[in-house]
């Protein structure tokens, strides 16, 4: 946490001495990727890994770092580079630069936890193919400072993974009853084999919406009752 | 012989349907899914395409790769996106009716994750050439599939009253979510042969 607040005044006083146009203040590029704009839940990006990997918590959480490490590492890369990199061959470079970063998580990741890799499989070679990521490039990075091209990163990994971690915790709970695989409901417990099965991936995912779509119609309506 | 490429494609069109078991492709499956002739076209579009990526991945993996498999994620994707450009402007040049059917969403499809997971897939399962060409045309036949069924229910939901919390993609997913339980049922297939 210190060292995201460390980056933050940073990138405050980079933007106040170098007279930038006004833009939101950079806490904003942070946590607007975590709610107001997620990834998934707001902008639809990335679902392929948000349902395809999310049938337990562990596989969850390694993919949301394997993205947000990418996703942080390219925005920077392409950020430094955007001076350099020529308008028509733009998105092959940035292509280009996440492959690089996606074959170094993939190495990494199969020597530090091959299990977990297994379990994860392709999947993780496809990050490459992750809208969140190419198109942070291109809509942000390509156009900011290298510091809000991070901070901007980290807002909207921090928000992918924590989507990831909330189908993980559900999905596991309620197919397998257990918590990073350890149980929580005790013998008992019929699990919904269904819910780690694809189609509860879908289901989640839906409820999740219906749930977002149910509270914004909510608050919509008691600020009109409000104001009425 | 003949057996075995027939079940690799009852296999990846069925059994491991690529939008609704493994969740391949589902930008195009939730966005492009809005009237059936659409559908239809897009699926083309992706069968041909995987059949291109099927092709060029067995190249890659039989004459480079051996020697840099630490390249293999980064060169697939360069070299398939880089064909489907070529092979967009031939076919702009030969046929202008097919690429008005198709043209538009060639682009689109290189970045849909099936077509990377189809090269890596093939890769890891150790498919030759033939056996990787059944599993594209089963991939991209299953992906036709799941694309027009989804259409052909999403025509219907336009014209009923959907409660004004599920409108968008929440009814979408519930919709894909019953889909996706329809197709465990070809799951058996698998445990039979």
């Amino acid at each position: 946490m210190s060292a995201v607040s460390a980056v933050s005044t940073e990138g405050r006083e980079t933007t106040g001495t170098a007279a930038a146009p006004p833009g939101p203040p950079p806490m904003d590029d942070l946590l607007r990727g975590i709610w107001q704009e997620n990834p998934v839940l707001v902008q639809m990006l990335g679902l392929c890994p948000t349902l395809a990997v999310t049938n337990s918590v562990a596989n969850a959480l390694a993919m949301g770092v394997a993205t947000l490490f990418v996703l942080v590492a390219s925005s920077f890369l392409v950020a430094l580079l955007k001076r350099f990199i020529p308008n028509e061959v733009r998105i092959a470079s940035y292509v280009l630069i996440i492959a690089t970063f996606v074959t170094l998580a993939d190495m990494t990741l199969e020597a530090t936890v091959p299990t977990v890799h297994k379990a994860l499989g392709a999947f993780i070679a496809l990050i490459v193919v992750n809208c969140i990521i190419l198109g942070r490039a291109e809509a942000f990075a390509a156009k900011h400072r290298p510091v809000r091209a991070v901070l901007d990163a980290v807002g909207m990994g921090v928000g992918f993974a924590l989507v990831l971690l909330a189908m993980g915790v559900v999905r596991e709970l309620l197919g397998s009853g257990t918590l990073l695989g350890f149980p929580v409901f005790g013998a008992r417990f019929e699990p919904w084999v269904i819910m780690v099965l694809p189609p509860g991936g879908f289901l989640t995912l839906g409820i999740f919406l219906l749930l977002i779509a149910w509270s914004n119609e909510r608050s919509a309506r008691r600020a009109a009752a409000g104001r009425g | 012989m003949a057996g075995d490429l027939a079940w690799i494609l009852i296999s990846a069109m069925l059994v491991n349907n690529f939008t609704l078991t493994l969740f391949l492709g589902l930008c195009s499956f939730f966005g492009v899914t809005k009237d059936i002739q659409t559908a239809l076209r897009l699926g083309m579009a992706n069968i041909f395409v995987l059949v291109l990526t099927s092709v060029s991945a067995w190249v890659l993996n039989r004459f480079i790769l051996d020697a840099a498999p630490f390249l293999r994620i980064i060169s697939f994707i360069i070299v398939i996106a880089s064909l489907v450009q070529v092979v967009e402007m031939a076919i702009k040049k030969i046929s202008p009716a097919l690429f008005r059917a198709l043209g538009i969403y060639l682009p689109l499809i290189t970045t849909n994750c099936a077509i990377l997971a189809l090269a890596i897939f093939q890769t890891n399962r150790g498919y030759g050439f033939w056996q990787g060409l059944s599993f594209a045309i089963g991939a991209g036949l299953g992906l036709t599939l799941a694309l027009t069924l989804m259409a052909s229910i999403r025509v219907r939901v336009d014209r009923s009253s959907v409660p004004s919390v599920a409108r968008g993609l929440g009814v979408v997913l519930i919709i894909a979510s019953s889909l996706s339980l329809a197709f465990m049922g070809f799951a058996g297939l698998g445990s039979s042969s």
